[in-house]
Parts: C-alpha cells; sequence; structure tokens
C-alpha cells in the first residue's frame, strides 16, 4: 500500500538554498525585523536579521583566520544560545559543518562523537563544556581550537587553543577588513547538495550514528512544513529542546531561517515556563510529557481554588470536552454551545491558556512518543491547536502530520508535503521524500541497511494506514509479534494505552506466539490510593491495595475500556486482552524489571514471573509467588502474594464508522 | 594548574576574649585573615564560632582585645560601620524578609550604595532613575551568578531552604563587601545543595577577589574549600593553619571525636 502526497511545494528554493544564502538575503529584505531574542540579566535582548548576519561574519572570519576551513567540522555544545545558532550559521558560510551535541553527555560520550565526526574546532557555552573537552584533549590534540561564550571561572585558563567568541570575533573584524569580499565569496559558494549539518542519533543500540544531512535535506524539508501550516515570519518560537536534536534544529534554525521568523532563547532550564508566559509563542513544539506536566499543575493548583471557581471549571471544562474540538475542526455545534463556549472562553479557556503561555499559539506540534487521548483532547478543547506529527532524523523530521481538522489522537496523520510513505509485507513503515538522509557518516553498511538503493527509508516502527487515510504507528517493529492464529500482536501499543489511565502506571502485555493477550499491571499507587482513601478503603500498603477486590474492579474498568477499543481496530481486534493480574511488586529498576528510562523489560519479566504467566495461561483463578526483591539500601528480602486472576470482558469487532 | 597566592594581612584578631556574665564565651582568640583568602573558623556546637563572627562584625564587643581591619584598630564598632567599611555577612538562621520577592531582598544589600534622597526616590526621575537601573542591573548580575533567575520574582518565605540560604548570600553580594562572613552557609542542605554552595563560594573569591570567612559544620567541606582554618573549642583555640596540618592535630581529633580514658 503506497499513498503519493497531494500537495506539491509551492515555494521556488532554487536561488536561497542554503542557510548562508537565506542569511544574505534576509539582512536584505528584513535587515530590521527581529530574529533572535536571549533573556539575559532579566531583560530579553534582541537582535535583527542585520545584527545577525554581521556577528556571522565577524565570527566566520574569526573561525577562517583561526585555520578553518570548508568541509571542517565545528562541535556545537550547549544550551539553547543566540551565539550558539549563529556559531552553526557561521560554520556553514564557510562550506564547514556544524555537529552540534547533547550539552548533558559526560566527557567519555562525547569523545566518540567528537573523534567520529572528526572535529577540530569547537564552540562551545562555558566552563562546564570547556573543562570536558579539556579531559578529551587529554592526551590527544585532535580537537584544535576551542572558542567558548561565558568566560565565568576561567580566568585561570590559559592555554594557546582556548579563546572567548568575543576574542575570536574580534580577530575576525581585522581579517573581514584584510580580505574584503571573503565572506560573500564564501558564503555563496555553498550549494544545494553541500552537507548542511551532521546530528548524532541517540542509538538505544551500539554507538550514536552520525546523520548527514544536506542542504537541500534541511531547506527543502523545512519549506514544506511551513508551506503546509501557513508560517509567516511573524511567529515566535521558544528555543528549549536539545540544540543536538533534529527537531530543534528544524524548528528553531531551518525554519526560522527559510520563513524569517523570531526565534527566542530561555533565560535558563528552569524558567522555561516563564519565559513561555512572557513570549507567548505562536508556534510551538513540546513532547508529550511537557503536555501531561502543564496539565498535572493545572489539576493541583485548581485543587486550591475556592469552590465557586472550581465549580466554573469543572462546567466550562465539561462544556469545552463536548463542543470545544469540534468548533476548533470546524464542525458544527449549536448556537446555544457556541455562545457558552464564547463565555467560557472569557471566564475559563482564555485565562488558562494565558498562565500556561499558550495564548498566541496558531500551531502546537507533538512527537516522540504516544500522547494520552485526555490530555491530547484537553488542549484541543481549550482552543489550542495541538497536532501530532510522525518524523525521524533520518529525513528531518517530517513524516507525516496530522491535517488541520483532522486530528484524531490514535493516528499521527498523512504524508508530508513530497512524502511518499508505504508499509512492507512485516508490517513496517517506509518512507522516500527530500528530506531522506544523505548517509550515516562514515558507516555505508549502516546506511546500506536503512536506506534503499532507490531512496525508501525503514523506519523500523510498525504501522497501518487507518480507513481515512492516516498513518497510524503501533509499536517499534521487532516489538511486533502474533498470536497463535496469525493476528499481530503489538505489545507496546496496548500497554500505552492501558498507561493512558491514570490509575494505571506499568502494563506488561504477553502475547507472541500464545493463545492470546494476557496482561500484567501495576496498580499507580498515589492515583489508586487517593482513589481508595475517598471510599474509605483501608490498605496499609502497595501489596494489601493491589490485591484488594475493589481495585480489581477498577482495574478491569479500564482494560474492559481497552478491549473495547481493540475491538474497534480491524487488525488488532482479536488481540483483546484475556486474563489479567494486578502485580504484587512495583516494577522496578533496580530489580532489571525496567531500563533506567523506565521502559519495561518484557523477557526479562517474562522470565522472572514465570509462574504467573504460566497461571494467566491456564484456567486458575489464583497463583501464589514468592519474588525476590532488592531494597534501596542494597539489601534483599523475599516478598511472597497471592494473586488473582481475572478475565477480561471480551468484545465482539466492530468496523469502525466514521 | 593555578597556584594560589594570598595577599597582605586585612583583618588582625588579637587576644579577643568575650563573656556574657560568667560565662566566658571567648578567650584570648588571635588570628588573622589575608587578603583573597578563604579563611574558615571551625568548632563543635557552642564553641564560639558565631560569637567570633559577631565581634569581627560589631554586634558584639569584646572585653578584651583588639581587631584591626585594614591598619585601622577599633574599638567600639558599630554594626553599620562594619557595613560601611566593606563588610557583609550572612546568618546561621535565615534572616531575610519573609515576604518579599528575591529580587527585592537583593537589592536591600544596595542600600548603603543608594545616595538620592527619599523625595527624589519618591519622584523617580533623573538621578534616581538612573541610579534604580544600576542597582537593578548589578542585582540582576548577582542573580545570574547564583543561578537564581527562576525564583527572581517568588517570594522568600515559599522557597525551600536550600534557595533561601542562596538568596542571603545574593543580598550580602549586593553590597559588593570586601570581606564576605558566612555563618554556617551549608547547614541543614542536602549534598547536592551543598556542591553547589561551595562551587559558590569558591567562584565568589575567585571572581570578585572577594576575602571570605567562613563558619561551617561540615568537616568535609571545610577541608576542601579552605586555605586555612582556625579550630575553637569551648572559647579556646585548639589549632591555627592550613587543613592538611589541622587536620592531624591530636586536640582538634580529640575535640572531634571525643577522647577516650
Amino acid at each position: 500500500m503506497s499513498l503519493s502526497p497531494d500537495r506539491k511545494a509551492t515555494v521556488n528554493a532554487e536561488q536561497l538554498n542554503t542557510f548562508p544564502k537565506l542569511l544574505l538575503n534576509h539582512a536584505n529584505v528584513r535587515g530590521r525585523k527581529i530574529a533572535m531574542r536571549e533573556k539575559d540579566l532579566g531583560i530579553w535582548q534582541a537582535w535583527t536579521w542585520q545584527q545577525i548576519l554581521d556577528e556571522v561574519r565577524a565570527l566566520a572570519c574569526g573561525l577562517a583566520a583561526l585555520g578553518f576551513k570548508a568541509g571542517d567540522k565545528l562541535a556545537i555544545i550547549g544550551d539553547n544560545r543566540p551565539c550558539l545558532y549563529m556559531s552553526m550559521a557561521a560554520a556553514q558560510c564557510l562550506g564547514g559543518v556544524p555537529v552540534p551535541l547533547y550539552q548533558d553527555s559526560v566527557a567519555k560520550e562525547m569523545a566518540f562523537v567528537l573523534d567520529n565526526a572528526d572535529v577540530h574546532f569547537a564552540i562551545v557555552e562555558d566552563q562546564e563544556q570547556v573543562d570536558k573537552l579539556l579531559e578529551i584533549r587529554d592526551g590527544n590534540d585532535a580537537i584544535g581550537h576551542i572558542l567558548y561564550d561565558d568566560p565565568r571561572g576561567m580566568r585561570h585558563y590559559d592555554f594557546p587553543f582556548l579563546d572567548s567568541i568575543e576574542q575570536a570575533q574580534k580577530l575576525g573584524r581585522e581579517f573581514d577588513q584584510a580580505n574584503p569580499g571573503f565572506f560573500e565569496q564564501q558564503a555563496k559558494a555553498v550549494d544545494g547538495d553541500d552537507i548542511a549539518i551532521m546530528l548524532y542519533t541517540s542509538g538505544t543500540t551500539g554507538n550514536p550514528k552520525g546523520v548527514v544531512l544536506t542542504y537541500d535535506n534541511v531547506i527543502i524539508t523545512a519549506r514544506n512544513g511551513i508551506v503546509r501550516e501557513g508560517l509567516t515570519e511573524n511567529e515566535e518560537v521558544l528555543a528549549y529542546l536539545p540544540m543536538a536534536w533534529v527537531g530543534d534544529n528544524l524548528f528553531s534554525y531551518a525554519q526560522s531561517f527559510v520563513a524569517g521568523f523570531t526565534v527566542n532563547c530561555p533565560e535558563s532550564g528552569a524558567t522555561i515556563l516563564t519565559d513561555l508566559r512572557e513570549i507567548g509563542p505562536t508556534y510551538y513544539f513540546a513532547p508529550p510529557r511537557v503536555y501531561e506536566n502543564m496539565l498535572t499543575q493545572v489539576m493541583i493548583r485548581m485543587e486550591d481554588a475556592s469552590r465557586i471557581k472550581q465549580r466554573m471549571f469543572h462546567y466550562f471544562m465539561a462544556l469545552a470536552k463536548r463542543v470545544g474540538t469540534r468548533i476548533l475542526d470546524g464542525k458544527a455545534v449549536t448556537f446555544a454551545e457556541k455562545l457558552l463556549y464564547k463565555l467560557g472562553n472569557f471566564l475559563v479557556y482564555g485565562p488558562l491558556r494565558d498562565v500556561l503561555g499558550l495564548n498566541r499559539i496558531r500551531l502546537a506540534y507533538t512527537a516522540g512518543e504516544a500522547i494520552g487521548p485526555e490530555i491530547f483532547d484537553f488542549y484541543r478543547s481549550l482552543g489550542i491547536n495541538i497536532k501530532q506529527l510522525y518524523g525521524q532524523t533520518e529525513g528531518m523530521v517530517f513524516i507525516c502530520v496530522q491535517p488541520d481538522g483532522e486530528v484524531y489522537a490514535d493516528t499521527v496523520g498523512t504524508p508530508a508535503i513530497d512524502v511518499e510513505v508505504k508499509i512492507d509485507d512485516n508490517g513496517e513503515v517506509l518512507y522516500r521524500s527530500p528530506g531522506v538522509f544523505h548517509s550515516y557518516y562514515k558507516s555505508p553498511e549502516a546506511t546500506a541497511k536503512t536506506k534503499t538503493e532507490d531512496g525508501w527509508v525503514y523506519t523500523g516502527d510498525a504501522g497501518y494506514f487507518a480507513e481515512n487515510g492516516h498513518l497510524k504507528i503501533i509499536d517499534r517493529a521487532k516489538d511486533v509479534g502474533k498470536l497463535l492464529d496469525g493476528t499481530m500482536f503489538a505489545p507496546k501499543y496496548i500497554e500505552n494505552k492501558l498507561k493512558f489511565f491514570s490509575f494505571i502506571k506499568e502494563a506488561v502485555a504477553f502475547g507472541d506466539r500464545r493463545e492470546n493477550t494476557c496482561i500484567f499491571v501495576n496498580i499507580d499507587l498515589e492515583a489508586v490510593g487517593n482513589w481508595a482513601e475517598r471510599r474509605n478503603l483501608g490498605y496499609s500498603g502497595y501489596v494489601d491495595l493491589a490485591a484488594q477486590p475493589e481495585v480489581y474492579d477498577l482495574i478491569q474498568e479500564c482494560v474492559d475500556k481497552v478491549n473495547e477499543d481493540l475491538s474497534r481496530d480491524p487488525l488488532l481486534a482479536k488481540s483483546q486482552i484475556k486474563r489479567f493480574l494486578v502485580l504484587h511488586k512495583e516494577l522496578d529498576a533496580d530489580d532489571g524489571e525496567l531500563t533506567r528510562t523506565r521502559k519495561v523489560r518484557r523477557s526479562f519479566i517474562e522470565e522472572r514471573y514465570a509462574p504467573l504467566v504460566e497461571a494467566l495461561y491456564s484456567d486458575v483463578a489464583e497463583c501464589h509467588i514468592e519474588t525476590e526483591v532488592k531494597f534501596e539500601d542494597g539489601r534483599t528480602g523475599k516478598l511472597a502474594a497471592d494473586v488473582k486472576i481475572r478475565e477480561a470482558r471480551q468484545f465482539t469487532p466492530v468496523a469502525k464508522a466514521s | 594548574m593555578y597556584e594560589r597566592k594570598l595577599g597582605d594581612v586585612v583583618l588582625q584578631v588579637d587576644g579577643i576574649s568575650l563573656s556574657f556574665g560568667a560565662m566566658r564565651v571567648l578567650n584570648n582568640i588571635s588570628f588573622n585573615v589575608r587578603q583573597g583568602e578563604i579563611r574558615s573558623i571551625i568548632g563543635p556546637n557552642g564553641a564560639g564560632k558565631s560569637s567570633m563572627l559577631n565581634v569581627i562584625n560589631g554586634v558584639y564587643h569584646p572585653q578584651q582585645g583588639a581587631i584591626t581591619y585594614r591598619g585601622k584598630t577599633r574599638d567600639l564598632m558599630k554594626v553599620h560601620e562594619a557595613a560601611q567599611q566593606g563588610i557583609a555577612r550572612t546568618f546561621q538562621n535565615i534572616a531575610l524578609f519573609k515576604g518579599m520577592s528575591t529580587l527585592d531582598n537583593i537589592m536591600t544589600g544596595r542600600n548603603l550604595k543608594i545616595k538620592s534622597n527619599m523625595l527624589q526616590q519618591a519622584i523617580y526621575w533623573g538621578k534616581a532613575q538612573r541610579e534604580e537601573i544600576e542597582h537593578r542591573r548589578k542585582v540582576e548580575e548577582i542573580i545570574d551568578f547564583l543561578e537564581i533567575q527562576a525564583i527572581r520574582k517568588i517570594p522568600v518565605g515559599k522557597l525551600p531552604y536550600g534557595m533561601q540560604k542562596r538568596v542571603e548570600l545574593g543580598r550580602a553580594l549586593a553590597a559588593e563587601p570586601d570581606l564576605l562572613l558566612l555563618d554556617e552557609p551549608m547547614a541543614g542542605m542536602n549534598v547536592e545543595e551543598k556542591e553547589d554552595m561551595c562551587r559558590f563560594v569558591l567562584d565568589i573569591n575567585d571572581e570578585f577577589g572577594t576575602t571570605i570567612v567562613l563558619i561551617e559544620h561540615d568537616m568535609g567541606v571545610v577541608m576542601d574549600l579552605s586555605d586555612r582554618v582556625v579550630v575553637l573549642d569551648y572559647g579556646l583555640q585548639l589549632a591555627d593553619g592550613p587543613p592538611d596540618e589541622v587536620r592531624r592535630n591530636q586536640a582538634v581529633i580529640d575535640a572531634y571525636l571525643g577522647v577516650s580514658n
């Protein structure tokens, strides 16, 4: 199955096909328009496009004077700072390749990337990063020159290869005077098929890989995104996600350079929420957990509000839930509902959006992992146009985007402009687009494994097109299995659906090469504990609470709802949950049951709790188990319990009426 | 690596004795503090450490002994005179204005530097306005230095303890002191907060060249930070010297670990 793009880019990208050319053009066309802001000493400082060009020019010439040449790599390490974005542009103006690194990596991790990318120059934020580079440089002088922004703490650093950005720019201005025309000549020599940037993917297995992207990859994709969403030079964005991540490079650099809009850098990592409010971005990206945290904050603060405010809030939120998303999608609602929603907007939604700093949002994206439908709908019902997108570093982000008016919580939308998407026989998603990366740096085998000769890229994700033409991503392709009757079994998809319920903290689904799907559930002690207290249900701790029949009833409701949901999905209807149990112990990274990033280690758990799994697939209603647990002080102990097993309700598959 | 160089003696404490009635708090204490130094006073509870600090900045007046600061020997100095001479301090029990924001609290540290009078300030025009902008800038630099931008506008009473300590340090810094007295800056902090505070103390000393006298309980902290250490016990001076020397001193070991006999 293949889906072709329905809309083509309308903007001619021929002339302005590199960042240096775009920068020269902006300085010419909108020289006095603000390009970047940064909050410093409590005041938002601004740079116009002309000022950006001047700074970049001085820095580029300074780098040239220090020996940086076309094709050289420039490591960039630090928080989102205008000077670091300008460093990126400076390297590109000389035909060099910026390589942004994750600023919180330890020296050892950085050493691999610096070495792999053949980095000889680095521009970093502060002493912390300089110290890491000095540690790496010790005994190996591969990193030729280091420039830094913030001199604090380094007054006694006396190394010939260490300068401040300011010093380099001073040097650059002299160089510029001595070599008139040098900068323009260099900047204009860069072309669309030259390498624009190298971004290292975090690499969950093995070492990170350097994804090489050309100007055409980056700029055409950025421009297509702008065209599809109708973005203009008047957008405001907040640059707060790591510069080494492809998303930040797209939203805070590439699209700003293409469209000419303003990028705002927060004062520090801790002030992001305040800065968000002060700036009021019109275009915003955040991973699901950011939206989730914001929602939790709102709910906690509402608990403390006065009775009248609480009632008003709940009344209008219920209304928003009914009609808010319909209004946003331009669907029909009654006149009375429209009027009430307007009142709600005045009393609740508007002030709430303002508090969240999302009042001016025209477009908000989320991606990276599945977002809970409740959270998603909460923001949309407030009138915030939040949409999911599906993307990868290898494709310069955009693969699929939800079109306006066709936003569903469980799909990632239709292919972006110029992107083709197909599903192979194993259910894996492939795409082909102008954004498809050039290669993995110095790794032709890995490149060949991921990218076919005619330009299709394997995503590693399993998915399919729903009837409405939207792509639905269900799991990592390697985790997807099959039930004995051949039904597709997507464990993470089922687990995520369960985890969207606040009562369920973790879930583990079994079913690959088995008759049906069965699950373990971990209850959320806080949420279920609160729920129990409100019902005057006494309990002594996790083990006790998890075994209460009332709690089983509660979890059964959640499981049944998931089954009802699954029954509507033609592909997954037969993988409905058959039996479930509430685990007597919280899954813990210390016991090896979760990874440090809190992902369940399914096969390890299956082995560790083998008797329970066996019981799930038999017809017993209870199973005794003893487990060894590690306490926080390092001692071990035994935890014994009789775990009850329940049957979940089965729903007959129905075709979804849309 | 870079060698530390200590300057001339800026503060000389000579034979200080202090009593409250029959209670002898300090008994013939003598030591000096040199320019650019981080000097620690340590000792068990009730050793007289805070009293010593109070003597230095003029809160207590000792019955015997003399204090020479920058070549001037003084007898009865008032607290504000100490401040005028460039001595600032923080307190063991935080002494901030709880209802005021971080920014305003630090601004109060600029008090002595404000030259315009109340009327000018009320009109907020000309000199007063220029002055206010300049002070605000200085305060913002301190906020930046101590990395407390996120709590700039939050009332201090709402902040966790470790943060309040940092604000208090900020207020002392706002006076741009030559000599900074810190009374147990790390008391009641967790490991991470302690590490942060240590870094700030070192950075203040390094960036502004401020001489620092520090009282501290945590031996590890003291030994890492200090150039020289004075050890007090029940008002008596047990030892005085570089950390390594003090660490090996038998009297100090006995006082800290107890004597078995």
